[in-house]
């Protein structure tokens, strides 16, 4: 048995133990909210704190969770032992075969496989699942091999050898599946949208300005996140994200630089302290003057809300949120565009590049 | 703005029909569809009063048949005390005919005007006669009628007068002739007739429309409605005209026992005091109480501490009518809540006793995204005008229904859910906005007073919410204990390897209590309920187990079952039948004896009232039976 079966066994263990003692069976996880995320020292990245929720049996809704925790163990076993990987969706589907314990939406068998990362200290990978969400491009002078089907590793060059959609970061970027052979490059820029993504790729910034643009697709997936981490770590290229400028995207820098809510037992794993926001910023709209839309209800809600979430407690995100508060005003990256197609390339990015300005 | 009828003195009654017949929109004659309504909501209001004055159960049919375009004829036909000859040209021809300062009482009409005022309507839009046929009881023959009204004088005119024989042993029937449109909807005489059967369950109604369809409200209750009794006026009610008018009426000669007998609460010796205090001689005669004297008489009560007014004027639907008047007409969207009707104890209002009913019906086929529906009462008519202007919607409106329930943005305004509500508004002497009676005035005693009624009943809404939630969380134990640890266990001794676990000290950990279940079906004689109490403690136990369904009843002999040492993780099951349901059956309410509160789910202590309340299911299934 690998050490990963043994640990996924050891929570039915815990479960099978307390019935036979007499005991109602329960299972506890970190709580995974806002309130329960602190600053782990020596990562620098934000970690479950010491708040868990219990689960019980006591309960209709705890007995239906234990019961459907088991069932997903006794699923990867199964995968395990003959070989096999599901997408999480296909596991949600596989669970209309278990009668009472099937999962009644996708997001109860994500947060229950997430749940079960949690309490094993393993990764989704270990679990043989997988997210049907693919990974985000990357278009910049980086060589990378990875492990095609057949088993073999394949040299890409992320800016010779890929057309403009750039390479596509597969699920799996451990060493496993791709390492790094060479870069010449910088620095790496993180863009929100991909309408800024090719922008940039057509107006030539990573040759330019010698960097490597990743896609982030929006608020970017686990791999994406790892494939940043393991440049900055194994590569020591500096990390710069760019995105719109409302609440939403203050929250994608925050996944990367400091670890998102809801993955924070892997926060370690995935996010880089060191990244740096470039933009766009509250300041931002009022220094360029840019083109604006009025903050919804639920950005003013949303934006509230980080003002209490421990991972904006800086100086600089409190100045931003109330700022971006006060003009009641967010921008799109491409609102740029105001003042030409290259103004982004030409102007706004070297400027922010040479100062940052953030902490 | 129109003057109070009640200004109007005697000697000025020969206007007074000249007056109407100028200013006919007072009444509520003022479109072609209300004219229609009003004659024969008047007709129908006063059938309803005379049964109930003479205890008759009543049997009534309304024929409205169309004879041109805008031409209809009405006809009400009851089995009312029928009229005496001699009384017909002025109940149905004099206006602000009837006794009306000397027995003050709760009727359904009381200004006198609304029949002879439709006789009129029909008369002047015509020139037709109104046609009345009434016997009473033991005589030979009733009296036939051809008549209509002399305006100038304010008399009932008689064209036709016959003897005719009649199969019917007392009744009375009206036809009028008249212009007017007839429609269907919310404010129409079919809505009319619906919520007046609605607190009339002892009426059997026939309805034939214009296109002669027949709806029949069928009686489901075979007693006469409560009678009120007329009781002598009380001071602090009266305007100073109505004193002044019984002073001139009055047939005493001196202050002193005009007082002390003409009205309600006043002794001879409050009577004396109240002269001293007026300063009005003890042996003035009351016919010269003038309008100084009348003043002082006036201010004189306002000093002097009365005892309240005697409430035996008021005629409540009751709970019973209620109730079932309710079922009858409103059972076809199949409520799964009837509240218990509420009757708040008389308040006064201005010197005049009133009382509040409120009755809930809640679920069912009633749509939950809208405003709940309010039906408003007055003396036992339904009020269908109007409704924004009314004290009922007010105080529905002010009513904060969140925490019974019901959705309602910041807690004002009309809730949304699925519910209707029946308030009646009762009182010797009810403030209406106008004189066509058509809404509440909103004063705030009436107003605190409905609002009193709604709380109790949203209280009980709230209970059996709350009942429906306990049963849903007893199932849910149910499901927990009997389905997911079984599979649990055997789950996780799969996944590990192992011999499946015991799991009785986990279910008597997870459910340490007597569980009350059930199951049902519906078979042809009614709903089929099987009980089961499963023992989750880990003691033998025993317990006595009362169903009581919430619609319907119990048939058969057994009304209590004895479950005797019911073992540990094990269960005990019997069967019975509920009879007369109408709609969809929401699960029967459980109580039980034997066992501590807190080691039951599923059901509730027998109630310390439970004796009384059989009582009432007995007199219920009476009722039902007959109809």
């Amino acid at each position: 048995m690998t050490a990963s079966e043994t640990k996924l066994i050891e929570i039915a263990n815990r479960i099978y133990n307390a019935m036979k003692s007499g005991d109602i069976p329960e299972i506890s996880v970190s709580s995974r909210n806002r309130d329960n995320i602190v600053l782990d020292p020596r990562y620098l990245v934000w970690r479950y704190g010491d708040n868990f929720v219990t689960r019980t049996a006591k309960t209709l809704d705890g007995a239906e969770y234990i019961l459907k925790a088991i069932d997903v163990i006794e699923f990867v076993m199964e995968m395990k032992r003959t070989s096999k990987t599901s997408t999480l969706r296909e596991m949600y589907y596989i669970s209309e075969g278990w009668g009472l314990g099937k999962f009644h939406t996708q997001d109860e068998s994500n947060l229950l496989s997430e749940d079960l990362e949690v309490i094993s200290s393993l990764m989704r990978e270990d679990f043989n699942l997988r997210p049907e969400e693919n990974g985000a491009s990357v278009i910049g002078n980086i060589t990378i091999e990875e492990k095609n089907r057949k088993g073999e590793f394949k040299t890409i060059n992320c800016r010779d050898d890929v057309g403009d959609g750039g390479y596509g970061i597969p699920y799996n970027v451990e060493s496993e599946k791709l390492k790094f052979k060479s870069v010449d490059a910088d620095f790496v820029l993180a863009i929100e949208t991909g309408g800024m993504f090719d922008r940039l790729v057509e107006n030539g910034f990573d040759e330019k300005m010698r960097s490597v643009l990743i896609h982030l697709k929006g608020q970017p997936a686990r791999s994406t996140r790892r494939l940043l981490k393991r440049i900055n770590d194994e590569l020591h290229l500096p990390i710069y994200v760019f995105t719109d400028g409302d609440p939403w995207s203050f929250r994608i820098f925050a996944s990367v630089a400091y670890g998102a809510i809801k993955t924070a037992h892997i926060s370690h794993y995935l996010a880089v302290p060191t990244a740096e926001f470039i933009g766009v910023t509250a300041t931002d709209i009022l220094t360029y003057k840019l083109p604006t839309d009025k903050l919804t209800d639920k950005d003013i809600q949303a934006l509230n809300a980080e003002l209490k979430d421990p991972r904006f407690q800086t100086e600089f995100w409190k100045r931003e949120i109330e700022t971006m508060l006060q003009t009641g005003k967010k921008a799109e990256q491409q609102a740029l565009a105001k003042y030409g197609l290259d103004y982004v390339t030409d102007t706004y990015l070297p400027e922010k590049l040479s100062s940052p300005g953030m902490e | 703005m129109p003057k109070k009828p009640q200004e109007f003195s005697v000697n000025r009654e020969i206007s007074i029909s000249e007056f109407f017949e100028k200013n006919r929109h007072i009444l509520g004659f003022d479109s072609p569809i209300k004219s229609l309504f009003m004659i024969v909501k008047e007709a129908l209001d006063n059938s309803l009063d005379a049964c109930e004055e003479y205890g008759i159960i009543p049997e009534i049919s309304v024929t409205i048949e169309r004879l041109e375009k805008d031409e209809y004829r009405i006809t009400i036909d009851d089995n009312g005390p029928g009229i005496d000859r001699r009384d017909v040209p002025s109940v149905f021809g004099k206006l602000l005919y009837g006794s009306r300062f000397h027995g003050m009482r709760q009727s359904r009409g009381q200004q006198g005007i609304g029949i002879t005022a439709s006789v009129m309507y029909g008369q002047i839009t015509t020139g037709k006669p109104t046609m009345v046929i009434t016997k009473r009881e033991g005589e030979d023959v009733g009296y036939y009628f051809e008549l209509g009204i002399n305006i100038k004088e304010n008399s009932g005119r008689i064209f036709v007068e016959k003897p005719i024989i009649t199969d019917k042993g007392h009744g009375t029937s009206v036809s009028i002739t008249a212009k007017g449109k007839y429609q269907i909807g919310k404010q129409s005489v079919i809505e009319y007739l619906r919520e007046t059967a609605a607190v009339n369950p002892n009426m059997e109604l026939r309805f034939t429309d214009p296109d002669n369809r027949t709806i029949t409200f069928k009686r489901v209750v075979e007693y006469p409605s409560r009678r009120s009794t007329p009781v002598k006026p009380f001071p602090p009610g009266l305007e100073l005209g109505e004193i002044q008018q019984m002073g001139m009426e009055t047939k005493y000669d001196n202050m002193v026992d005009f007082l002390s007998q003409e009205f309600s609460r006043v002794s001879k010796k409050t009577a004396m005091e109240l002269l001293q205090i007026s300063n009005i001689p003890q042996d003035m005669n009351p016919s010269e109480l003038d309008s100084a004297k009348g003043k002082s008489l006036m201010n004189a009560f306002t000093q002097i501490k009365l005892m309240n007014p005697p409430v035996d004027s008021l005629s409540p639907l009751g709970s019973d009518f209620i109730r079932k008047g309710l079922r009858n007409v409103y059972g076809e969207i199949n409520p799964s809540f009837y509240s218990k009707p509420v009757m708040r104890p008389p308040a006064i209002y201005n010197g005049n006793p009133f009382s509040v009913e409120v009755g809930i019906v809640y679920g069912g086929d009633l749509p939950a995204d809208q405003q709940v529906s309010i039906i408003r009462y007055a003396n036992k008519v339904p009020l269908l005008f109007q409704p924004g202007a009314c004290a009922i919607t007010r105080a529905v409106a002010e009513t904060d229904w969140r925490s019974y329930g019901l959705d309602q943005r910041s807690g004002t305004g009309i809730p949304f859910g699925p519910m209707m509500i029946l308030v009646h508004v009762l009182g010797t002497r009810l403030p209406f906005t106008s004189e066509s009676k058509e809404a509440i005035a909103g004063v705030p005693e009436i107003i605190e007073e409905i609002k009193n009624a709604l709380r109790i009943s949203g209280r009980s809404l709230k209970t059996y919410m709350n009942k429906k939630d306990r049963r849903l969380k007893v199932m849910e134990k149910y499901r927990i204990v009997s389905e997911i640890i079984p599979e649990i266990a055997r789950k996780a001794a799969s996944v590990t390897g192992n011999d499946v676990p015991p799991i009785d000290d986990v279910i008597s950990k997870i459910a340490n209590v007597i569980l009350v279940t059930e199951d049902f079906s519906s078979i042809p004689e009614g709903i089929s309920v099987q009980c089961r109490v499963f023992n989750y403690t880990t003691i033998p136990r025993s317990i006595k187990i009362y169903p009581d369904p919430p619609a319907g009843e119990l048939s058969g002999e057994q009304k209590a079952w004895d479950l005797i040492d019911v073992p540990p993780s094990g269960s005990s099951a019997f069967s019975f039948i509920v009879s007369n349901v109408q709609g969809k059956y929401d699960g029967t309410v459980y109580y039980f004896e034997g066992q501590d509160v807190t080691k039951v789910q599923g059901a509730d202590p027998l109630p310390g009232d439970w004796n009384i309340q059989e009582v009432d299911i007995i007199q219920e299934s009476a009722a039902d039976d007959s109809k």
